[in-house]
């Protein structure tokens, strides 16, 4: 699924610049807890994140995540904003609950991590 | 190639610009992905187990062409029961530290998961050492 479907269909808003909106996303992984994104292998994969701060960003460049999507309607401030650019990651912003993204993005044909 | 880097205690703006250094480093070198992978997630992870616990330190990185040994030497509190921290799901994490996302007590799990050698060198009240090696060959 590419980066701009996923945009959307989560009534989303990219934020800052973004990767190739062409850029092909095949699995998701929900998670608020930023040690458990750290133990799986995330290549393809979206992070749905309710964590809005520069850790998040951190933890995805470590993962080799190319996309975060933050939910919950929370706002990504300039620092995130820059360092999401820095990163080389796409950051897109969603009013819904991540159980509602997760429930649209599942159904959409994304697939868990297991 | 050696790098040094400080850890200020408690900076979570600035945690992890280290490993995101060493990173970018490990890309230009032409170390194998999977190898950068697991190296960065090792030293993210003790990068941050030094801010959220500890009262400040250094990372020493070497790169050579066989391994990476990471060293993260911190000025306390010290691990009081090390089989305890090296329990999945066990954490002394603070609210401020899971307010970050940390804190599931899978930091020193995950970096032994991810390295070919760890060694923990603890004294309470004086600090820890961890000694990470990722062998490339």
């Amino acid at each position: 699924m590419k980066v701009k479907e996923i945009v959307s269909l989560v009534a989303g808003e990219l934020v800052g610049a973004a990767i190739d909106p062409e850029y092909e996303i095949t699995k998701a992984f929900a998670s608020d807890l930023m040690s458990d994104v750290l133990r799986f292998s995330m290549d393809d994969t979206i992070l749905i994140t309710g964590l809005c701060n520069n850790q998040t960003l951190r933890t995805a460049e470590m993962a080799d995540l190319r996309v975060v999507l933050i939910g919950r309607d929370k706002q990504p401030d300039e620092d995130m904003i820059e360092l999401a650019e820095e990163s080389d990651i796409t950051l897109i912003k969603s009013k819904y609950s991540l159980f509602k993204l997760s429930g649209i993005l599942y159904d959409a044909g994304l697939k868990p991590l297991y | 190639m050696h790098y040094t880097f400080t850890i200020e205690q408690g900076n979570f703006t600035d945690a992890g610009q280290a490993s995101s250094s060493v990173k970018r480093t490990l890309k230009q070198l032409g170390v194998d992905p999977a190898n950068i992978k697991r190296t960065v997630v090792a030293l993210f992870e003790a990068e941050i187990n030094a801010v959220a616990h500890a009262y400040g330190g250094t990372i020493d990185v070497d790169i050579d062409d066989g391994k990476i040994v990471m060293v993260v030497a911190d000025q306390g509190p010290g691990i009081p029961n090390i089989d305890l921290a090296m329990q999945e799901g066990w954490s002394t994490a603070s609210a401020k530290v899971r307010e970050m996302g940390y804190g599931a007590g899978m930091g020193l799990p995950n970096i032994k998961k991810n390295t070919d050698d760890l060694k923990i060198d603890t004294k309470i009240g004086v600090g820890t050492t961890l000694t990470m090696t990722v062998n490339l060959v």
